[in-house]
């Protein structure tokens, strides 16, 4: 009984990877495309480290980027939807549990989340 | 080079990666990284960013395929997260404070370390020793199918498991990889859980974790969005093609090529960071 409601869950978030992972990817590739129809010059040098532009480095200011269709902010809204998805999955676990009635498991599953979203309050 | 034969190049490197890391087991962090740094000159810290988004995504994308199996654990895999996150949190803001050398050198003991990895056998689960009591109170246990019928089994272990849980996050944040060969480590040899149970639940693990560095490296620059771009969908699309082989082929002889070029590319970062060219 207890197993298969978890093989339940399981294959709920399962299915919740798959399609984040896919819709992530197309949106890479839609931004991908036009960022390679519009840079057509030499190579930049990736020799060295400068960092990405300041606009790639906040959710804010990549989505201000896609709002004026900037090909680069496109891909970087598809990695964020990419590293949005497992934080989904955790977020499946909180529910999940709490809807088994397992106290321990969702309050550990809080943690991850808590600890997915400190990653996102970093300065550099 | 042009930005597009160079992005293509990439692309094609990257789908290679992706392939011979499902194939091996290895994963296509552990072959991505080097072979931006090496071949293609890329300045390590972008070449840990791109390689981070991909790991995400092979993670998430053979997710289903695994689960359809039934042998991961939901409740072990988050447990362990606990530790794993935290671990990647660390050296994720490690990557600031040492040197791109260093991280190069820790690289090549790690690809090392991976090659002898990839040759130990898949051991019998052992239930020789006896239950950990901690492991029975937060219920890390399970079934799983063996022959058609369900054998169960219980962690072992907990602390220690739980310990090189957060090693295994801290690399992963340090490095950029899934880190994949210590979580099994961790579960199968220390845990005493079925080599299965270890190797599926691991992957569901992997995503996690490195969306746990994924903030940290987006806030430091570390993820170009034009480079990340080839590499991830090249590794997703090698890693999905590799894992629907690996079910088929019997893969020594290539497992024996593959090591050797792994312990070379280790060679040559450690090298690399020992004088100071990363």
């Amino acid at each position: 009984m207890l197993h298969r409601d978890d093989q339940r869950l399981e294959t709920a978030m399962g299915r919740m990877l798959q399609i984040g992972v896919t819709v992530a990817a197309l949106v890479v590739v839609v931004g991908g495309a036009a960022y390679l129809t519009r840079f057509t010059g030499p190579v930049p040098d990736y020799t060295r480290f400068h960092g990405a532009p300041p606009a790639y480095e906040s959710v804010p200011g990549i989505l201000h980027g896609v709002s004026h269709f900037d090909s680069g902010s496109v891909i970087a809204l598809g990695i964020l939807l990419l590293i949005a998805t497992p934080a989904c999955r955790v977020l499946f676990g909180v529910v999940g549990f709490s809807m088994l009635k397992d106290r321990f498991y969702a309050l550990v599953s809080v943690v991850v989340l808590i600890i997915l979203l400190l990653s996102f309050c970093t300065r550099r | 080079m042009t930005v597009l034969t160079f992005t293509l190049a990439l692309f094609g490197t990257s789908i290679l990666a992706g392939f011979l890391g499902a194939l091996t087991g290895l994963g296509g962090g552990v072959v991505i990284v080097p072979v931006l740094c090496v071949l293609f000159k890329i300045d390590i810290h972008y070449a840990i960013g791109a390689s981070l988004v991909s790991v995400i995504a092979t993670s998430s994308g053979a997710a289903a395929a695994y689960v359809r199996e039934g042998y991961s654990n939901i409740r072990i895999g988050m447990f362990l997260e606990v530790a794993t996150t935290l671990g990647a949190l660390l050296g994720a803001y490690l990557t600031a404070r040492v040197s791109g050398n260093w991280i190069g050198g820790i690289f090549g003991l790690v690809l090392l370390y991976s090659a002898w990895a990839s040759f130990r056998k898949a051991p019998a689960a052992t239930n020789s020793s006896t239950p950990d009591p901690l492991a029975m109170r937060l219920n890390l246990r399970g079934s799983y199918p063996v022959d058609g019928t369900k054998e169960d089994y219980v962690a072992r272990h907990v602390p220690a498991g739980f310990g090189i849980m957060f090693v295994a996050g801290t690399l992963s944040g340090l490095l950029g990889i899934g880190s994949g060969a210590v979580k099994v480590l961790a579960m199968d040899q220390v845990m005493k859980l079925p080599f299965k149970v270890s190797t599926t639940t691991s992957n569901f693990m992997i995503g996690v974790t490195a969306a746990a560095s994924a903030g940290v490296y987006l806030s430091r620059g570390y993820i170009l969005p034009e480079l990340s771009m080839p590499v991830m969908l090249g590794v997703l699309a090698g890693a999905l093609v590799g894992s629907r082989i690996l079910v088929n082929a019997r893969v020594q002889a290539l497992r024996l090529v593959f090591s050797v070029v792994i312990v070379a590319l280790g060679v040559e970062m450690i090298f690399n960071g020992l004088t100071g060219r990363l």
